[in-house]
């Protein structure tokens, strides 16, 4: 206790802006602990939007109740563009831009009346997906959609049989876009997500899902067989970015569920709610990761083989699979992942990864977990091997017990023209941007 | 005397034998709704909670929740009784929401249990309805019972 109120002391001395800093937190702690007492729901007025940031970094809410807010494209000239998960009034696709110096954004336009996940900006277009379909729209030289109405198909007919049915979407510089096709099926169980069903062997989803399909970026109505088959092995990919320094494909995976529930005789509560890991790859033409015959242990750093194809949670598998670049926790569900860019922040996020973890549900009866943006730093092309939690407090509780009572879900990435990082929320359909604005 | 005595203590001890057992009352299930709201509570905790969650308010967009549906509490309990035996994979909106997961058949469960855990979640998480019975599960699984 001495040698602490003397390094406090001495602190006190050399700096005075840590005084400062000491009476800023007490009356943040103050602040929001009054906040907790007498509000519910946050508010602009509310600090960091009632997100927690590392030093330096601030939040404002941009905008509010932009439908079922998934993923978010920004042009290079700041237009903002939000795909909602439903249609509202008839339109799913926002168009936003800047109103003030604050950030505040508006919503300008607003078209499309099917709602889905995908959505980016790419050489003078805007492309969107719904769970079946790829569109476009053409651009004019201010990145603004020149005629909603003309809308052209690119890509029709991709399996959607309710699970894991939103297909994300991201184009590289070779005129391709690439699309998630998640699979219909928890863990290819003769019967989905029945206790003790086994595994459907070879398993039959992996023909037209579970992987990332590729298709041109300019050529209407292609189907299934004019894409390929890109990458396989990959349950649902809701998250996914192409890194610019290796120019190639990064996803994140939603690993399998239910380890506990369908298999208790391997598994218990906390096993299951900690397993298997969420899995980020580094993808290239032919990648197979592995699902359903086997899931990533993260605590043993371990391919297993799935209980549906005879593991017992300690036999060792899939040699022939590819390895993780970096593993998480379970269930905490990536939704989106982006290489940050820009020159704002701080050397350390340059080029690395963030991810928007959507959040648990299936940690029951343990606590959920995740409501959270979290950065990967990179070197060279590749994770360091450590993770931090970037932004946290979406959830606007510290502790959720059940996935409805998050206040905020982390859902899409992007980044601005000018560096700001913008995050939606599909709860309430926020639109989140951290800036950076402390000392570099 | 000694044998009248033994005799008596014998017969004594044969009465409070008798009298032991008719002062014990006969055992009888009297199952009441509280009770069976109270063993679906466990039900729900083992089987129904991963995926409706703790509040029965499910897990949006992919598991439907519990709390203030329309099918749950609904007077026709055919339709619900049919979903724990079953499951469901249709994609039909409830309550003008589409979720995405697939449910699993409960079939294993025996019709006293799908009977309790649906009397535990028609007056759980903000729902008051009447509550299921035994027989009215048979009748869906298609048992003798009537």
């Amino acid at each position: 206790m001495k040698t602490i109120t003397l390094k406090l002391h001495l602190a006190l001395v050399k700096n005075n802006l840590m005084i400062k800093r000491i009476i800023f937190s007490i009356a943040v702690t103050t602040v929001s602990f009054i906040g907790k007492a007498t509000s519910i729901n946050n508010n602009d007025t509310t600090i960091n939007a009632g997100l927690k940031l590392p030093n330096g970094f601030v939040a404002i809410k941009a905008a509010n109740n932009i439908g079922q807010a998934r993923h978010i494209a920004i042009s290079s000239n700041g237009i903002v563009y939000v795909k909602s998960g439903k249609s509202i009034n008839g339109k799913a696709t926002f168009v936003l831009k800047r109103i003030d110096n604050s950030g505040s954004l508006s919503v300008v336009n607003s078209f499309d009346n099917k709602g889905g996940t995908g959505i980016a900006v790419k050489n003078g277009y805007l492309y969107t997906s719904t769970n079946n379909d790829i569109f476009r729209y053409k651009l004019n030289q201010n990145n603004e959609i020149i005629d909603t109405n003309a809308v052209e198909k690119i890509v029709e007919g991709l399996i959607n049989r309710g699970e894991h049915n939103t297909k994300s979407i991201v184009l590289d510089n070779d005129g391709n876009i690439y699309v998630n096709i998640g699979a219909y099926s928890n863990s290819c169980q003769e019967k989905d997500r029945v206790k003790g069903s086994k595994g459907m062997s070879p398993c039959p989803i992996l023909d037209s899902a579970g992987g990332i399909w590729m298709f041109k970026a300019d050529k209407l109505n292609q189907t299934y067989k004019d894409g390929i088959r890109y990458a396989t092995g990959l349950r649902n990919i809701v998250g996914l970015d192409w890194n610019q320094q290796t120019n190639s494909l990064f996803v994140m995976q939603h690993g399998r569920d239910q380890l506990f529930q369908n298999w208790p005789q391997y598994f218990d509560s906390a096993q299951g709610a900690e397993l298997p890991a969420e899995c980020m790859y580094e993808l290239h033409k032919g990648s197979n990761c592995g699902w359903p015959y086997i899931y990533y242990n993260h605590l043993i750093h371990k391919k297993i083989v799935a209980p549906e194809y005879g593991g017992d949670g300690k036999i060792e598998g899939g040699k022939e699979y590819q390895e993780p670049v970096m593993v998480f926790p379970g269930h905490l569900a990536p939704n989106a992942l982006l290489f940050y860019t820009g020159n704002q922040f701080p050397d350390k996020y340059k080029n690395g990864a963030f991810i928007a973890f959507h959040g648990s549900w299936n940690r029951a009866p343990l606590p959920q977990a995740g409501y959270m943006v979290a950065f990967v730093p990179f070197i060279k092309g590749k994770p360091t091997g450590e993770w931090e939690v970037f932004a946290d407090g979406f959830s606007g509780k510290e502790v959720v017990t059940s996935t409805r009572g998050a206040a905020h879900r982390p859902c899409g990435l992007a980044q601005g023209p000018d560096g700001s990082l913008y995050v939606t929320d599909d709860s309430k359909g926020t639109i989140y941007k951290i800036s950076y604005t402390g000392n570099k | 005397m000694k044998k009248i005595v033994l005799v008596f203590t014998l017969f004594s001890a044969a009465c409070l034998l008798v009298v032991a057992q008719t002062k014990k009352p006969a055992k009888k299930t009297i199952d009441t709704p509280a009770a069976s709201i109270e063993r679906g509570n466990g039900i729900y905790q083992r089987e129904c909670l991963s995926c409706h969650q703790a509040d029965g308010g499910g897990v949006p967009h992919m598991n439907p929740p519990l709390a203030g549906s329309s099918d749950v509490v609904g007077v026709d309990k055919k339709k619900i009784i049919g979903i724990v035996l079953h499951g469901m994979t249709d994609r039909i909106p409830l309550d003008d929401e589409y979720y995405s997961n697939n449910m699993a058949s409960h079939a294993y469960l025996t019709n006293q249990q799908i009977a309790d855990v649906l009397s535990f979640v028609r007056n759980s998480f903000g729902n008051k309805a009447t509550v299921v019975t035994e027989a009215e599960v048979a009748v869906v699984r298609g048992g003798k019972k009537k």
